[in-house]
């Protein structure tokens, strides 16, 4: 090729040029509507724990728990996946693609075996959940702790 | 049953900010080159930090499960968490307050990950 | 024959390929160039207990049948050449055991078709060896959770995202019979056009096929028009109209001839596969289908095969290398 570099310099603008964009629009829609009944199903949960005598914070953790159990579910189904295809951070948002993302690796690990496949790979995505999680909880609990 | 009709509105708060979330993280996927993964943590650092300067709790109070579903709200968990420890044990609760407050979610998703994968396989996409 | 310009070997006896088989996965089977195949697996398993397994076992059917076609016996083969897409290209090192035959383990990520028709060439090509089985072969499930996602991980696929083939292809190159013939081989450098994008490969290789096509054409003194096809691995839509903006920028024409597996073997639109296929099993398979039989009926007089590659792995990207891309060219006529 002639002019190697001046392509090479130019290749990241030509690069996004001919790369078709995603549908934004389509997709946020997509997005809004699917993660906004998966809330909107928490909702239901929450008033029924609330309902049957559960304080706040347990009917809250009840509901996460309660939206792990779906997912979980859903992608033993293979159903979640293509929910996933269609909806994009609608899914992946809630607390569903959380534990979507442990099912799924589980699942897909398991010829690996119960232990170093299933038992260490589940957490190939969803690990450095817990791990900020923990870390980002105790700063702020040293933070108030000194406050 | 009554309960599921206490209050239409909540059901609408719910739907229309738990999807506001969702349109968020969908326009950093598209827009962005981060990775869902990365998304995830992100959003539950945001959650994390909502609610340490206080500003999160309010969305919860007015959302539901609109703001305690998305995985922000698990980072509220975490934060809310470890502040009532904090409040109620001192230096203690540093270190128990958020996992506490979120053992049933983890829990879950080990428990329920485990077993959903022993009884289910990965399905080829063709 | 010679080394001839830069980074080509010209044949005086060109070797020939005689037969070709082909073997893929339901969904390509689904897909526009369904009826060209040899052999459509309903299912992504093969029969077997795990991806991996299934793999082999395409590997070790499309190999058998390729004999069965040739009439031959395992012990003829002087040499197998071929690779996959799996870390340490474990498929084709289990579908090709049971053979016993003296093997050649070949990785240039999704060019190793062309990587393994150009030394096959040239172990026939030199009188070194009578009967070389050359392919390559790739598996949608395992690149998927060896590059990517768990499969039922609700991900969702960005439009410059490619979908990896699965699908096998084998060639037989003999000195003499009947059939298309290897006339020059042209081996591409790797080429770095800093991209790090891995949803879009297309990007990472389309530099890469046309530093190699215009190096081909440079060495044996031909342009474009003396080819009926130039026919790219899986550059996919995107990469493909990258390519071509490349070779204008140098002054070449590729439009009317260029074609890309990667381009024709999914429908887009149906089959949401976005910016198109990948993998190596894609140029392998259209080529040792499609493309062959296009030759053989003299519908085609010559035609370059130009397999590329995106040249990366799970530690690379998470480090930030860049993706590098190669191809590796195959000048095949049919007269």
């Amino acid at each position: 090729m002639k002019d190697v570099d001046m392509l090479k310099n130019h290749y990241q603008d030509m690069v996004k040029a001919h790369s078709p964009r995603n549908h934004v629009v389509r997709n946020s829609f997509r997005a809004f509507w699917v993660g906004g009944t998966f809330c909107a199903i928490g909702e239901w949960f929450n008033h029924f724990y609330l309902y049957h005598g559960l304080n706040t914070t347990q009917s809250t953790s009840a509901t996460t728990i309660s939206m792990i159990l779906i997912a979980s579910v859903l992608t033993a189904l293979n159903l979640y996946d293509k929910i996933g295809n269609y909806a994009g951070a609608g899914s992946i948002v809630p607390i569903t693609g959380f534990a979507n993302s442990m099912v799924s690796a589980a699942m897909e690990y398991k010829k690996e075996g119960f232990i170093y496949g299933m038992g260490s790979k589940m957490f190939t995505i969803s690990g450095p959940v817990i791990v900020f999680g923990t870390i980002g909880s105790i700063i702020v609990g040293i933070i108030y702790y000194i406050l | 049953m009554d309960f599921m009709w206490i209050d239409i509105l909540s059901y609408v708060k719910a739907f229309v900010v738990g999807g506001l979330f969702c349109v968020a993280g969908q326009i950093l996927i598209d827009r962005t080159k981060l990775t869902t993964g990365r998304i995830m943590v992100l959003f539950l650092l945001i959650g994390i930090f909502l609610t340490a300067i206080g500003v999160y709790k309010p969305i919860v109070e007015f959302a539901g499960a609109g703001a305690t579903v998305p995985i922000i709200g698990f980072g509220y968990a975490l934060a809310n968490g470890v502040i009532k420890e904090v409040g109620k044990e001192g230096l203690y609760g540093i270190m128990t307050g958020g996992l506490k407050a979120t053992a049933g979610g983890i829990a879950a998703a080990i428990c329920f990950g485990y077993i959903a994968a022993l009884f289910s396989n990965p399905k080829s996409k063709g | 024959m010679g080394h001839i310009g830069k980074q080509t070997i010209k044949f005086d006896k060109s070797p020939i390929i005689t037969h070709t088989y082909s073997s893929v996965g339901p969904k390509e089977g689904k897909g526009p160039m369904k009826e060209h195949f040899h052999h459509i697996y309903e299912d992504e398993l093969m029969g077997q207990k795990s991806w991996e397994k299934g793999e082999a076992q395409m590997i070790k059917h499309t190999i058998t049948s390729l004999l069965t076609a040739a009439d031959k016996k395992a012990k003829e083969i002087d040499y197998i050449l071929g690779g996959d897409l799996q870390n340490q290209i474990n498929a084709t090192h289990l579908g090709v055991k049971d053979f016993n035959r003296p093997f050649f383990g070949l990785y240039a990520a999704c060019s190793t078709m062309g990587e393994a028709m150009g030394l096959g060439a040239i172990l026939v090509g030199t009188g070194l060896a009578n009967c070389v089985i050359a392919g390559s072969t790739s598996h949608y499930a395992t690149a998927e959770r060896q590059f990517r996602f768990p499969l039922e991980y609700g991900g969702q696929r960005t439009m410059t995202q490619q979908w990896t083939v699965t699908g096998s292809g084998y060639v037989l190159i003999e000195p003499t019979g009947t059939g298309p013939k290897i006339e020059s081989i042209t081996t591409g450098k790797i080429v770095d056009f800093n991209i790090k994008d891995a949803s879009n490969m297309g990007a990472a290789m389309a530099p890469a096929a046309v530093d190699t096509i215009i190096a081909h054409l440079r060495d044996t003194n031909q342009k474009p028009s003396d080819y009926d096809a130039i026919i790219t691995g899986d550059l996919g839509h995107c990469g493909l109209s990258l390519a071509l903006e490349l070779a204008q920028h140098s002054e070449i024409d590729l439009t009317p001839n260029m074609h890309d597996c990667g381009a024709m073997m999914f429908d887009s639109e149906t089959q949401g596969t976005h910016s198109g296929a990948s993998g190596c099993g894609c140029s392998a398979s259209l080529f040792s289908s499609y493309w062959y039989k296009e030759l053989k009926a003299k519908n085609l007089k010559k035609i370059l095969l130009v397999p590329t590659g995106a040249l990366m792995s799970q530690s690379s990207a998470q480090q930030g290398e860049n993706i590098l891309g190669i191809a590796h060219a195959v000048s095949i006529s049919s007269i």
